[in-house]
């Protein structure tokens, strides 16, 4: 178990810097000028522009600014934006609020769905069965932006700067609706497929109450494509989700990531994303641990 | 960790200090109508520091707006100059002008406000090596060209402006290259404001607190969340806040923003969404609180000279008279614009209504031109698409299709960036989109930067000897109703020679909630705070 996580931790070593590279060379590929629009109708003062392009390294080649963004960024660094301000507190101040938004989405989705879905699983085609495939196909079918409008109108919902836990159970509930969706339905073919194996049978045969019965000895088994789903879904959370943000006025990570490709802010949009990577990664792995967790027939060497 | 985030943990306790102390009056502007309450108004993230040379855009200016104050001020209602922090600008032969200011003002650190801030101030923004965005502004001031040579290697050869001399403390002397007359309003601009002593000793740092003697001072900035100011007590200019704290919000989305707005968690928005003009929705939704100005500004299309064909007075002609401008504002704009019929914003002093001949929608005259020009090929007409000019500029070509038969299509480019390198390296294959906001309002501003012989932004690289030799002469006049005479004759040759065609002037378009009882929209499509009024 061990030697499995040390090895999935050096494989990050590689992504981290394949991953940078090509960030940096796709937001450098761009073929515009990132200060030929910046001063509106007039084009900015030269020497204004050649003190930006040499500040932000722009005329070395691809390789050189490569190199010199890495060595700040091991000294914690992670560079400036062109308005001089700190990348890492951009960082520091959008990253907070995007947990805490996907914690409440996951924590939604993975409730609410898994609780739809085996009460579903265990009495299908009952009316509570219908009832939640129709309104789970409501919700699979409507963009984000309708829900996320319909429902900030509905609460008139307004979030404040600080983004606290507790106002951000709303715009919570929009990003997790989707994938809330997904996770009942999941669960209930699972759990419906799962009723019928042998080790259910005999549990029931062994004579356990159903609540064990179902409880611990269906669900957990049946739960694992959920949490698979569950962790890449909670990977996918953690990149920011540029349309609720947007909605909400929430200054999380993905609109910062959305402006910044905009604005040809290389700097800011390799660092972030490069966490994200890292981010995202990390997910992985702890759901690949939690299935040895959730199945013991499940073990790594 | 940044040194903005420690500004940020110095700022707060020292407005929660000044929270505790009450703060009570002090400035002549305590008044009856003063009240303690906080507004939040839209705001776009700031794109440079926090400091007048440096600021151009409008997220910045807003914060600059109320953080500095200069020597001239605009009236919100027609944009009329007044003096700020002036005492007296006058001059006998419009090339030296000698500035008085009023005594007594203070920064925010309780310095107070002498001429040299003012000549520092100018002599930083000016300096090539400085790097300042603003810096073409102090152009026409003696010694300019040794602080901030042409050419992008040389090396200044002085640090500071010649023209620019202190004469006492509350008294300095500017003198220009050549006259111009239309330099007292000018020094309006916000790139003109003066900097505190403690700016020159370590600028890097100042940007992260920014100190000015504006109506509201500095408390903190996150970024990409809001900017805080609070009011100045200090204050002695007519243009003072009567409410105590500003939240100036930070907002990706204007749709998002207008929910808020009629949500009342945010006050003021300064732009409605498209969706919201649409058949006046936002009048019926706001109640009352809707707000409409005449923005200083013009859409134009220009006509670059340079692409093959275009260099043909009847084509320019022809296109303008096909342009039903009148049928596109109603059905594509949602009337949020006014129709242009000649060179200059409609609220300017000295603008002629329908000075422009061609500037109208006549289809006969229109063919009989095009006929004439001996056109053949396609039109087209770029722009980045981005900012919502796609609609509009489409439905122009469709006008000139209908009128002249002659195809004609809109050529979005992805950004602004990619749209404006397009234009200053002249690669434009067609026509493209040429909008203009005034600096500050006079007529002159719409026509030395856009006509004169390779101004910053003509599009169309027109040149007309005869309308230099004009633009110069009018600069030259110190009677502002001979400079204005002078002026409207080189706007005549122009509407002659159609470099660009005029299209319209967009309206003002805000609101704001019911927390305030009045407020105000100002020509630069900026919040006028000093008439913000809460509601009781």
């Amino acid at each position: 178990m061990g030697r499995y996580v040390l090895r999935r931790l050096l494989q990050l070593i590689p992504v981290f810097f394949g991953t940078t590279f090509i960030i940096y060379a796709l937001v450098w590929a761009i073929p515009v000028d990132p200060f030929a629009g910046k001063c509106g109708q007039r084009p900015c003062p030269p020497e204004y522009v050649a003190k930006m392009r040499a500040d932000f390294n722009l005329d070395d080649n691809l390789l050189v600014q490569y190199i010199k963004y890495l060595g700040k960024l091991f000294t914690g660094n992670f560079g400036q934006t062109f308005s001089g301000v700190d990348v890492s507190t951009l960082i520091a101040n959008a990253y907070p609020i995007t947990i805490r938004l996907a914690i409440i989405a996951l924590i939604i989705e993975a409730v609410i769905g898994i609780i739809a879905g085996v009460l579903t699983g265990l009495r299908k085609n009952g009316f509570l069965d219908n009832l939640v495939l129709i309104s789970t196909l409501f919700l699979i079918s409507l963009p984000v932006f309708v829900t996320g409008f319909v429902l900030k109108l509905l609460f008139n919902v307004s979030v404040p700067n600080s983004a606290p836990f507790f106002d951000l159970i709303v715009p919570g509930f929009v990003l997790g609706s989707l994938s809330m969706a997904y996770v009942a339905r999941l669960t209930r073919t699972s759990i419906a497929e799962n009723r019928r194996a042998d080790f259910v049978r005999t549990a029931i045969a062994k004579g356990l109450p159903g609540k064990r019965v179902v409880g611990v000895h269906l669900l957990r088994n049946s739960v694992i494509p959920v949490v698979t789903f569950l962790g890449t879904d909670l990977g996918a959370l953690m990149g920011g989700a540029i349309v609720t943000e947007g909605v909400f006025n929430i200054h999380g990570i993905g609109g910062l990531v959305f402006i910044n490709i905009q604005q040809q802010q290389g700097v800011v949009v390799t660092g972030v994303v490069t966490l994200l990577v890292l981010v995202y990664l990390v997910m992985s792995l702890v759901v690949d641990l939690l299935y040895a967790v959730l199945d013991p027939r499940i073990r790594y060497e | 960790m940044g040194k903005r985030k420690m500004a940020a943990f110095v700022a707060v306790p020292a407005a929660v200090a000044l929270l505790a102390t009450g703060c009570g009056g002090g400035g002549s502007t305590a008044g009856a109508d003063n009240s303690d309450g906080a507004v939040s108004i839209y705001g776009t993230e700031p794109q440079h520091p926090l400091t007048p040379g440096n600021t151009n855009e409008q997220g910045g200016i807003r914060v600059i707006d109320e953080l500095y104050a200069g020597l001239v001020g605009f009236d919100p209602d027609n944009a009329k100059p007044y003096n700020l922090m002036a005492e007296s600008i006058t001059s006998s032969d419009a090339k030296v002008y000698d500035i008085k200011i009023k005594k007594g003002w203070k920064f925010h650190d309780g310095t107070e406000v002498k001429s040299h801030n003012f000549v520092d101030a100018w002599n930083y923004a000016a300096l090539a090596t400085n790097a300042q965005i603003n810096a073409d502004f102090f152009s026409q001031i003696q010694g300019f060209d040794e602080v901030h040579p042409d050419s992008k290697d040389a090396k200044p050869t002085a640090q500071t402006m010649s023209g620019l001399k202190v004469v006492g403390d509350y008294e300095f002397q500017v003198t220009l290259k050549a006259p111009f007359s239309v330099f007292p309003v000018k020094v309006g601009y916000e790139g003109f404001d003066p900097l505190p002593d403690v700016f020159f000793k370590d600028p890097k740092k100042f940007e992260q607190n920014p100190i000015g003697n504006g109506p509201m001072k500095f408390v903190s900035y996150t970024p990409n969340q809001d900017i805080k100011l609070t009011r100045f007590d200090g204050y002695q200019g007519q243009d003072a806040v009567h409410f105590k704290d500003l939240d100036i919000k930070t907002y990706s989305d204007l749709n998002t923003a207008y929910s808020d707005l009629q949500g009342g968690q945010l006050d003021f928005l300064d732009l409605m969404p498209p969706a919201a003009l649409v058949g006046d929705k936002y009048k019926a939704d706001l109640q009352g609180r809707a707000l409409n100005t005449t923005l200083i500004d013009i859409d134009t299309i220009a006509v670059p000279y340079y692409v093959p064909g275009y260099n043909n007075p009847d084509l320019r002609k022809a296109i303008s008279l096909s342009i039903d401008r009148d049928g596109i504002i109603k059905q594509v704009l949602n009337n949020a614009y006014t129709t242009a019929n000649s060179y200059f914003a409609s609220s300017l002093d000295g603008n002629v209504p329908n000075s422009c001949e061609f500037c109208k929608y006549d289809p006969e005259a229109a063919k009989a031109a095009f006929t004439k020009s001996g056109f053949t090929g396609k039109l087209t007409i770029a722009s980045n698409s981005d900012g919502g000019h796609k609609e509009a500029l489409t439905a122009v070509c469709n006008s000139i299709t209908k009128v002249l038969g002659v195809s004609c299509d809109f050529v979005p480019q992805t950004s602004l960036g990619q749209f404006r390198s397009m234009i200053t390296s002249h690669q434009a294959t067609g026509m493209v989109r040429s909008d203009w906001s005034a600096d500050y309002p006079s007529i002159e501003n719409f026509l030395n930067p856009l006509y004169k012989t390779g101004a910053s932004s003509n599009d169309s690289t027109y040149s007309n000897p005869a309308v230099d030799k004009l633009l110069e002469q009018a600069d030259s006049t110190a009677d502002k109703d001979g400079a204005i005479k002078l002026y409207q004759q080189a706007e005549a040759l122009i509407a002659k020679d159609l470099p660009s065609i005029p299209l319209w002037s967009e309206k003002g378009t805000g609101g704001y909630s019911s927390k305030l009882s009045a407020a105000k929209l100002s020509w630069k499509r900026q919040p006028d705070l000093s008439s913000f009024r809460l509601a009781s």
